[in-house]
């Protein structure tokens, strides 16, 4: 612990250095150098991440690894970093999601592959920067700063409506973050201070608790995003490249549901309470609706896009029932659908390389002319559909069973997911997959190439692992979901 | 203090004798040598902007010429980035200027005389030096516009500056004539002292009317609504050299002004013309963002853009005092000058992006010339996509930093719901912003001419990219000097 090595800097830092690097020096003439030197980038900023779990302090709640300089004086905001339970996954997630990106990437994109893969890493490092600020105008920062890439990632390799969606995407998560930033300069106000930790002991009253909660629910109910505030995410998926489809599900979904642990519960705790039910009834509606909304998509990514949004309700549903189980539950279901949705993005983009059709009845009989494809996909379908020994479960089993706890019959709406997940995931499977050789596109696919089996390999791998050896990850959570809880359980009043 | 102190006034005065210098040599010479006198006149700039900036911390509040002229830390500070920026102009515009039959010792003599008409907007201590200054500055602008004679929409354009610009020019003096009246005095510090006394005992209706035609003359330099209308016609209708003359730099001298007229003279009447100045930035922020939209010419829009932007600075100027309570004019006011500073590195950049793109019997006129620039010159496009992300306010670019100060100073007046509508009004301005972007990258070039720059316009551009990215992730040095020079101007 008491190393001097700032590896949160360097996990920020050295991708978007990287990136810049890459930008500038390559171009489409050497696209096979610019390919290599970003995977070495990508790999090089996920090592530097690995400290953080080997040296991660399981027995504390406290910020580890923390950097504290002085940044912008007159607003009283400094370059603070810091991981806890909460983040330090999300920190190695990110930069492990980055190298299956370029790795996805490599024979795929053939314009612009320098801006591509720039945009990626500066992603990446943004997003590190996002989890493991302890500054509120950090965050903020980052926080905004992720739409800028992601807004020419789509944009630029999207498919046809790309620019409709990218708009989208840009003018709707900005909507959510601008009130955000009225409510940090409130508190910063209020505080003198943009240290997050200050804010969490700030004593507030109930009215401004309310407002605070609403402001940031705008960000983060569009990041997660939400029923009702969720329509641009199918947009973004459908148009995105797969890296950005990966991204996007993997990580910044992510983003807002990290913004409620760290911002909205324990800064406005009463709020939190009061408004749960609310927060429930938003999050069940989700699952539930949304869960059937995916059932009847004849796009495979909007299918999966629609699956993102259930899950991510099913996140939202544990955080604000306030028990141990269902928080810790909602954690490694992010981590998981990061994986899965990953993974499921990925073996959609494997397809849509072959054929360039998204659309489930473009295919049929995959398994005869792909049968390790089909293996694979049919693993990450599992997972999706929250299959026991798969990631998927675990996450999934510990939300419903605090949900049972705190009231029977929200636990059975919960629990109603794993119908739907899997009715969506394995009829979009079978569809796609079994059957006779529907046409001549299937007819003529070929199975995955080296590259793609290492990379579903890897992944499913992980789904497995995380699925049946879930200990690293509900260890280093523990204590830090304990003592969320506890601060939220204490009113402010 | 009746004394000349005509060492205060060095920057001005080389710059006259400069300028009347070079017109000399040019004339003598037949313009044979311009190209040398080019450079030497930007490399004059750039050394009158730099010595300006040294000056800043050594040199006290100093007044000269019988009290007319100011010359403190604030006026010091402006000058040089002004004359920085005009360094600039001349460099990035060299080759535009060439292409149109601009590059003449005219354009130079001219582009020297607003720099000095800013100087003396912005050392100006006396109500009639103010006026002097705005007239250098707009009679050589003017001009500046109308300099390719044959151009039809350029002449156009000059003849509808000239003529609203006379007619501010007279809402100014008459504002002066009245203050006068009310006052008996011309002088700023006089001014201030009658103000004072005017306030405790009654107000009289002729002062308050006084600054109503002020701020009405101040609006109309600042182009703001309702006295904007000239701003898109004139952006559109000019050569883009001369538009960034009248974008750039002289919206520092107008922040100038703010000071000298409203804080330095007529602060305990801040409750008056704070009201005033919230109109006009509503108005501005909804106009200028909203019929921005509507615009397919690149200029119209970016005309536009900076109506909404005047607006928000307006902002920060309108936050300096509560009631009785001036312990926020300090942030206030350097809120609003870091936002000036930072929309001027944004409008130079722009502008400099736009004059080299267009080439000999080509301008970028629409929106739509802009198309696949990332293909052409994904550089270029590097650049324009930082500005256009600093000027919505997107972090980490330097507009982010601007527009939080200066909504910081808004919420420290506790006025919470102009900041919501200020930001509502941001998120409204991004989509005309990201959609220049969105046709820079997005898609496919109509045209694929190659973008030829010379190395001097190459660099600079870098530069200024460089520093909107640079100041926007480390704002503080920037701002700690902002608000060490508001403060000594405040005190002094």
């Amino acid at each position: 612990m008491s190393n001097n090595i700032p590896y949160l800097s360097l996990a920020i830092w050295l991708p978007i250095a990287f990136g810049v690097l890459i930008m500038a020096l390559g171009n489409d003439k050497n696209a096979g150098m610019v390919r290599g030197a970003a995977l070495v980038a990508s790999l090089i900023s996920f090592v530097v991440t690995l400290p953080l779990y080997f040296g991660f302090d399981t027995s504390t709640a406290q910020l580890q690894f923390v950097e504290s300089l002085p940044w912008i004086e007159a607003f009283g905001a400094t370059y603070g970093l810091g991981v806890d339970g909460l983040s330090v996954w999300f920190v190695i997630l990110t930069a492990l999601i980055t190298v299956f990106v370029v790795v996805a990437a490599w024979e795929v994109i053939t314009e612009k592959v320098a801006q591509y893969m720039a945009a990626f890493l500066i992603l990446s490092g943004l997003m590190v920067g996002v989890f493991s600020a302890t500054d509120g105008l950090l965050f903020y920062v980052f926080f905004e700063a992720t739409l800028i890439p992601m807004y020419i990632i789509v944009g630029v390799w999207g498919g046809p409506n790309r620019i409709y969606a990218a708009f989208k995407f840009f003018l709707y998560t900005l909507l959510g973050s601008l009130l955000t930033l009225v409510a940090l300069i409130y508190l910063q106000f209020q505080s003198g201070t943009f240290e997050i930790a200050a804010w969490h002991k700030l004593p507030l009253g109930m009215t401004e608790q309310i407002l605070i909660f609403l402001a940031f629910l705008m960000a983060f109910a569009v990041k997660v995003p939400m029923w009702p505030v969720h329509t641009w995410l199918p947009d973004a998926h459908v148009e995105a490249p797969t890296g950005g489809s990966v991204v996007l599900a993997a990580i910044m979904l992510k983003l807002g549901a990290y913004g409620f642990l760290r911002f909205s519960m324990p800064i406005a705790p009463d709020a939190s309470h009061e408004l749960a039910g609310f927060m429930i009834t938003l999050s069940l509606i989700a699952v539930v609706y949304i869960g059937v909304v995916a059932l009847v998509q004849k796009d495979m990514k909007k299918l999966v896009a629609y699956s993102s949004i259930a899950h991510m309700g099913f996140v939202t549903l544990g955080f604000f029932m306030f028990q141990d189980l269902a928080v810790q539950g909602a954690i490694i279901q992010m981590i998981s659908h990061g994986f899965v949705s990953g993974a499921m993005f990925l073996c959609i983009g494997v397809l849509y390389d072959r054929v360039h059709s998204r659309e489930i009845s473009a295919y049929g009989g995959v398994v005869n002319t792909m049968p390790k494809f089909a293996a694979f996909f049919l693993l990450f379908a599992m997972a999706n559909s929250g299959l026991p020994a798969t990631s998927g479960f675990v996450g999934e089993f510990m939300v419903i069973l605090g949900a049972v706890k705190y009231n029977f019959w929200i636990g059975l709406l919960a629990a109603t997911t794993l119908i739907f997940g899997a009715a969506y995931s394995l009829w979009m499977y079978k569809r796609v997959v079994f059957g006779d050789v529907a046409n001549d596109n299937v007819k003529e696919l070929t199975d995955v190439n080296t590259r793609e089996f290492l990379m579903l390999g890897a992944l499913a791998i992980l789904v497995m692992a995380m699925g049946l050896y879930p200990k690293p990850f509900t260890d280093v959570l523990q204590v830090s979901v304990d003592a969320l809880l506890q601060h939220v359980a204490q009113s402010k009043l | 203090m009746d004394q000349m102190n005509l060492s205060l006034a060095i920057p001005e005065i080389a710059l006259a004798l400069f300028a009347c210098v070079f017109l000399i040599a040019d004339s003598v010479t037949k313009g044979r040598i311009l190209p040398i006198l080019h450079n030497i006149v930007v490399l004059f700039c750039i050394g009158l902007g730099v010595y300006c900036l040294a000056l800043v911390p050594t040199e006290g509040t100093g007044l000269a010429f019988s009290n007319m002229y100011i010359a403190d830390s604030m006026a010091l500070a402006l000058k040089g980035f002004s004359a920085l920026a005009i360094a600039f102009t001349l460099i990035v515009g060299a080759n535009y200027a060439k292409d149109r039959d601009m590059f003449k010792g005219e354009l130079h003599a001219l582009v020297l005389f607003t720099l000095l008409g800013q100087m003396i907007m912005i050392s100006a201590n006396n109500l009639l030096l103010v006026y002097l200054g705005v007239e250098l500055l707009s009679l050589s602008l003017y001009a500046a516009v109308a300099m390719q004679r044959d151009n039809v929409r350029a002449t156009e354009a000059a003849m509808k500056y000239f003529v609203l610009g006379a007619l501010a020019s007279g809402f100014l003096l008459y504002g002066m004539s009245m203050i006068y009246g009310a006052t008996g005095s011309l002088n700023h510090s006089d001014i201030a002292f009658a103000a004072t006394a005017a306030v405790s005992g009654q107000k009289s209706i002729i002062f308050v009317f006084g600054i109503v035609f002020l701020v009405a003359g101040l609006a109309f330099k600042l182009g703001v609504v309702p006295f904007h209308m000239w701003v898109p016609d004139v952006y559109q209708g000019s050569p883009s050299i001369s538009t960034l003359l009248i974008s750039g730099a002289p919206k520092l001298a107008a922040f100038a002004m703010m000071m000298r007229l409203l804080v330095d003279g007529l602060f305990v009447m801040a409750f008056d013309w704070q009201n005033m100045l919230m109109v006009l930035a509503i108005a501005s922020l909804a106009i200028g963002n909203l019929t921005a939209i509507a615009q397919t010419s690149l200029k119209r829009m970016l005309a536009y853009s900076t109506i909404a932007q005047m607006g928000f600075m307006l902002l920060g100027f309108l936050s300096g005092v509560t009631g009785q309570d001036t312990g926020n004019a300090a942030q206030a006011y350097s809120a609003a000058m870091f936002y000036s500073i930072t929309y001027v590195l944004t409008t130079l950049g722009t502008f400099g992006v736009i004059m080299v793109m267009s080439r000999k019997g080509f301008e970028v006129e629409n929106i739509s010339d802009l198309k696949g620039l990332n293909k052409r010159a994904p550089w270029l496009a590097l650049i324009m996509l930082l500005l256009m992300f600093s000027l919505a306010g997107i972090p980490p670019m330097m507009g982010f930093a601007a527009k939080l100060s200066v909504l910081k100073a808004l919420l420290a007046t506790g006025q919470v719901w102009l900041a919501v509508y200020a930001v509502m009004f941001s998120l409204v301005g991004a989509f005309y912003y990201i959609r220049i972007v969105k046709t820079m990258y997005f898609e496919s070039p109509s045209d694929n001419t190659e973008i030829v720059m010379g190395n001097d316009a190459r660099a600079v551009l870098g530069l200024n990219g460089l520093a909107v990215i640079a100041l926007g992730l480390l704002p503080a040095p920037l701002m700690a000097y902002c608000m060490t020079v508001i403060q000594q101007t405040l005190a002094g």
